[in-house]
C-alpha cells in the first residue's frame, strides 16, 4: 500500500458503486453502511435548521423585555419543538448513527455491520418518526409540554402533543436496533487479531452507548405509549383525579432521558480520544481508564436520574442517595478529560481544524461539567433549579460536547468520507466565529440563571436584559459561524481538491484504506498485530 | 443475512442472528418492566381495591389461555427439533398448531373482553369513572398490559406465518434454521410475558 498516497490500484469506491440503481434509489436501497451513515447525515442536518431556526427565534424574542417577535403561546411550542427535534432527532442519534454506521465497521475491520438490511430498515424508522416530530409544528396548535412531556399537562393541553410524542416513541426503535446491530457488530465481526483491549475508543464508546440504547430506551417508549392511552383512551396512568401519580411519569421518563444524555456524550468523547492522538502524534494516555471510565458512565448513568426532580418532591435518602450518585458519574467524566490533556502533554500539537474542534469540546465540556456538579448538589440546585442556569449547563454538555465533537469528527474524518479536503482556512474562520458565537451564546445563562431569571418565559425583568442582549447577539453570531462551516463542507465534498489516503497521519484502519473506501471497505481482512494508537 | 447490494459477500452468522434475537428479547422484557413497576408502584398504594378488582376477572378463561399458550411454546419447540431430523411435514404441522393455538388465545381474549365492555367496564367509561380510583387504575392497566401483550401475539402468528411459507418453500432447512430458532425464542418471549400476567392480575386476590 503507498503511504500517504493518492494513487491506489484501480478500485471503484462505495460512492460510484450504485448497485445498479438509479437516481435517489442508489442511496435510499442501499444496504452498505457508509451510505446509510450519509443518509442519517443529510436528514439530521435538515432537521438541524429546522432546529437552529427555532433556537434563533427564541433569543430573539428574548432581546428585549415584553413581547417583541412572538407571544407566549408561540414562545411555549418554540421551546418544545425545539427540545424534541434537537434531542430525539439529532444529538440522540447524531454521532453513533452516522459515524458509528461510517466508521465502526472500518474501524474493527469489518466489511459491514452485522445486519445491513436492519441497519437500512432503523433508518427508515427514523424518517418515519421524524415526520412525525415534524408534522406536530403544523395543525391545531404546535405542542406546548416542553420535550419531557410532563404529566398532567401533556395529556390536559389541547395542542398537538400526541404526534410529537409518538415520533419520539418511534424514534426510540430506531435507536434500538441501530445500537443492537453494533453489539452484535461488534462482538461477532471484529478482525481477526482484535481483542477487546486492541479494539479502539470510537467503537469502544459505541459499544457503552449501544447498551444504553438497548436498555433504557424501552422505558421511554412504555412511558410514552402510556401518555398516548391516556390521552387517547382516558386511561388514568398519571391523572391524580383517576389515582395515577404524576411524580411516577417524571421517575419513568427520566429513567430513559438521563441514562440518554451519555448516548449523547459517550460516543463524543470517543470521537474526541481518535482526534487527539492522531493531532499530538503520541498513543493515547491511559488507554485501559478510558475503557472502563466509558462502562463505568454507561453503569453509573443509570442510577442518577432523580438529581432531574430534586424539587418535585422525594424523600430525604431518596435526594442525598441521588446526590451521590452524580458526583460519582463526574469521576470517570474526569478520568477521562485527564487522559485527553495527559497525551497532549509533550506530544507535537499540529493544530489543525479537528484538533481545534476537540480542543475547545474539552474547554466547553469542563465547564459544562462543573456546572454540573452545581446541579447535582442538593442545596445550590434549589436555588438554580428551573432557571437559565441549566439551559446553560445542558447546552454547554449537549451541544457543546456533543455538538463541538460532531463537528470535530466531521471534519477528522470528511477526507474518508468524501476522498476531498475541506478548505482549512474556511474551516478554521468557521470553528472560531462558532466558539466566539457558543460562549456569548451560553456564558450568560449561568449569571442570569444565579441572579434568578427562570427558564421557559417569553418575557423578563429589566434587569435582566443586558446579558440577554449579549446572549441573543452571540447565537447570531454562531450561527454565521455554522453557515460558513456548512456552505465550506458541502462546497468541499463537491470540488474540494482530492483527499490522500491518511491525510492525518492517523494509525487506525480507517486511515489504511483509500478514501473514499471502496463498497466492502477490505480487499482482504486485515490481522491486527499492533496495539491500537501506535505511531512509528 | 444476505444483502441486497450486488458484489457484497453473503454472510451468514446464526450466531450473530441468535444473539440479536437475544437482545430484542431483552429490550422487550425492559418494555414490559414499565408497565410491572406502575403496576407494582400502584398496586402498594391501592391494595385493597386491586385485591377487589382482581375478583372481576375470569379465572377460568385466564387458565385457560395460559395453557393454550404453554402449549403453543411446546409446539414451537418441537418444530425446532422437528426441522433438525428433516422432517419437513412435521415442522409445518407444529408450527401451524402454534398459529392455531394463538389464533384460540385471541378469541378467548376477544370474549372476555367483550363481557367486560358490556358491563361498562373500560377506559373511561361513565362506570368506571365511578368506580373508586383504585379500580380505575386497575382495569386500566388491565387492558392496557393484556392489550399490549395481545398486539404481540399478533406480531408474532404473523412473524410465524412467515417463517411456516418459508419452511414450505424450502429456505428454512435443517441446515438453515435460525429464523424457526428466533421465531421459536420470540414466541416463548409472548409465553413468559404472559406467565407474569395471569398470576398479577387473576391469581393474586
Amino acid at each position: 500500500m503507498a503511504a500517504n498516497g493518492t494513487d491506489h490500484a484501480e478500485y471503484k469506491s462505495y460512492l460510484e458503486e450504485d448497485g445498479g440503481r438509479k437516481g435517489i434509489f442508489r442511496w435510499i436501497l442501499s444496504t452498505d453502511h457508509k451510505r446509510i451513515a450519509l443518509l442519517y447525515l443529510y436528514s439530521m442536518m435538515a432537521w438541524f435548521i429546522i432546529g437552529v431556526t427555532l433556537g434563533v427565534l427564541m433569543k430573539l424574542e428574548l432581546i428585549a423585555p415584553g413581547k417583541t417577535l412572538i407571544g407566549p403561546q408561540a414562545y411555549n411550542a418554540t421551546f418544545t419543538v425545539h427540545g424534541v427535534i434537537m434531542i430525539f432527532l439529532i444529538v440522540i442519534p447524531g454521532l453513533p448513527a452516522v459515524f458509528g454506521n461510517f466508521m465502526l465497521p472500518i474501524q474493527i475491520g469489518a466489511k459491514d455491520v452485522a445486519f445491513p438490511r436492519l441497519n437500512l430498515f432503523s433508518w427508515y424508522i427514523y424518517v418515519i418518526g421524524s415526520i412525525l416530530v415534524i408534522m406536530s409544528l403544523f395543525g391545531n396548535g404546535a405542542p406546548d409540554t416542553g420535550w419531557t412531556f410532563y404529566a398532567p399537562y401533556s395529556f390536559k393541553t389541547g395542542t398537538n402533543m400526541l404526534p410529537a410524542a409518538l415520533g419520539a416513541f418511534v424514534l426510540g426503535f430506531s435507536s434500538i436496533l441501530t445500537g443492537l446491530n453494533f453489539l452484535v457488530t461488534i462482538h461477532r465481526m471484529r478482525a481477526p487479531g482484535m481483542t477487546w483491549m486492541k479494539m479502539p475508543l470510537f467503537p469502544w464508546t459505541i459499544y457503552g452507548t449501544a447498551w444504553i440504547q438497548l436498555l433504557a430506551t424501552p422505558i421511554v417508549g412504555i412511558t410514552l405509549l402510556m401518555v398516548a392511552g391516556e390521552r387517547i383512551l382516558g386511561i388514568g396512568f398519571f391523572d391524580p383525579a383517576k389515582g395515577g401519580d404524576p411524580l411516577l411519569y417524571q421517575h419513568l421518563f427520566w429513567i430513559y432521558s438521563h441514562p440518554a444524555v451519555y448516548i449523547m456524550i459517550l460516543p463524543a468523547m470517543g470521537a474526541i480520544s481518535e482526534i487527539i492522538p492522531t493531532f499530538t502524534r503520541k498513543t493515547i494516555f491511559g488507554y485501559r481508564a478510558i475503557v472502563l471510565s466509558t462502562l463505568a458512565i454507561a453503569f453509573v448513568g443509570y442510577f442518577v436520574w432523580g438529581h432531574h426532580m430534586f424539587t418535585a418532591g422525594m424523600s430525604g435518602t431518596a435526594l442525598f442517595t441521588f446526590s451521590i450518585l452524580t458526583f460519582l458519574v463526574a469521576i470517570p467524566s474526569a478520568i477521562k478529560v485527564f487522559n485527553w490533556i495527559a497525551t497532549m502533554h509533550q506530544g507535537s500539537i499540529s493544530t489543525e481544524v479537528p484538533f481545534l474542534w476537540a480542543a475547545s469540546f474539552i474547554f466547553v465540556f469542563l465547564i459544562g461539567g462543573l456546572t454540573g456538579l452545581v446541579l447535582g448538589a442538593l442545596a445550590t440546585n434549589v436555588h438554580v433549579h428551573d432557571t437559565a442556569f441549566v439551559v446553560g449547563h445542558f447546552h454547554f454538555i449537549v451541544f457543546g460536547g456533543t455538538g463541538f465533537a460532531f463537528f470535530g469528527a466531521l471534519h477528522y474524518w470528511f477526507p474518508k468520507i468524501y476522498g476531498r479536503m475541506y478548505d482549512k482556512g474556511w474551516a478554521r474562520t468557521g470553528w472560531m466565529i462558532f466558539f466566539i458565537g457558543f460562549i456569548a451564546l451560553y456564558g450568560p445563562m449561568f449569571y442570569l440563571g444565579i441572579t434568578g431569571m427562570p427558564r421557559r418565559y417569553f418575557d423578563y425583568l429589566e434587569e435582566y436584559h443586558g446579558p440577554n442582549i449579549i446572549s441573543s447577539l452571540g447565537a447570531l453570531v454562531m450561527v454565521t459561524g455554522f453557515v460558513i462551516i456548512l456552505i465550506n463542507l458541502v462546497r468541499s465534498a463537491r470540488e474540494g481538491e482530492k483527499a490522500p489516503m491518511n491525510p492525518w497521519g492517523g494509525t487506525n484502519l480507517e486511515w489504511q484504506i483509500p478514501s473514499p473506501p471502496p463498497l466492502e471497505n477490505f480487499e482482504e481482512i486485515p490481522v491486527i498485530e499492533k496495539a491500537t494508537y501506535k505511531f512509528d | 443475512m444476505s444483502s441486497t447490494t450486488a458484489n457484497h459477500a453473503v454472510h451468514r452468522d446464526d450466531t450473530a442472528s441468535k444473539l440479536g434475537m437475544w437482545l430484542f428479547i431483552f429490550t422487550e422484557l425492559l418494555l414490559f418492566g414499565g408497565l410491572f413497576i406502575v403496576y407494582s408502584v400502584y398496586r402498594y398504594l391501592n391494595s385493597t381495591a386491586f385485591h377487589l378488582a382482581a375478583h372481576e376477572l375470569d379465572v377460568t378463561i385466564g387458565t385457560i389461555n395460559t395453557a393454550i399458550l404453554l402449549i403453543s411454546s411446546a409446539t414451537i419447540a418441537m418444530s425446532t427439533t422437528a426441522i433438525q431430523k428433516k422432517d419437513k411435514r412435521l415442522t409445518l404441522i407444529l408450527i401451524g398448531v402454534t398459529i392455531l393455538l394463538a389464533l384460540g388465545f385471541l378469541v378467548n381474549k376477544y370474549f372476555e373482553w367483550s363481557v367486560k365492555i358490556g358491563h361498562g367496564i373500560f377506559p373511561g367509561s361513565p362506570m368506571l369513572e365511578e368506580l373508586s380510583r383504585g379500580d380505575i387504575l386497575f382495569f386500566g392497566l388491565y387492558y392496557f398490559m393484556t392489550g399490549l401483550h395481545a398486539l404481540h401475539i399478533i406480531v408474532g402468528m404473523v412473524l410465524l406465518t412467515v417463517i411456516f411459507f418459508r419452511v414450505k418453500n424450502d429456505k428454512i432447512t435443517f441446515d438453515n434454521f435460525q429464523l424457526l430458532e428466533n421465531g421459536g425464542l420470540y414466541w416463548h418471549l409472548v409465553d413468559v410475558i404472559w406467565i407474569f400476567l395471569f398470576p398479577l392480575f387473576y391469581l393474586i386476590t
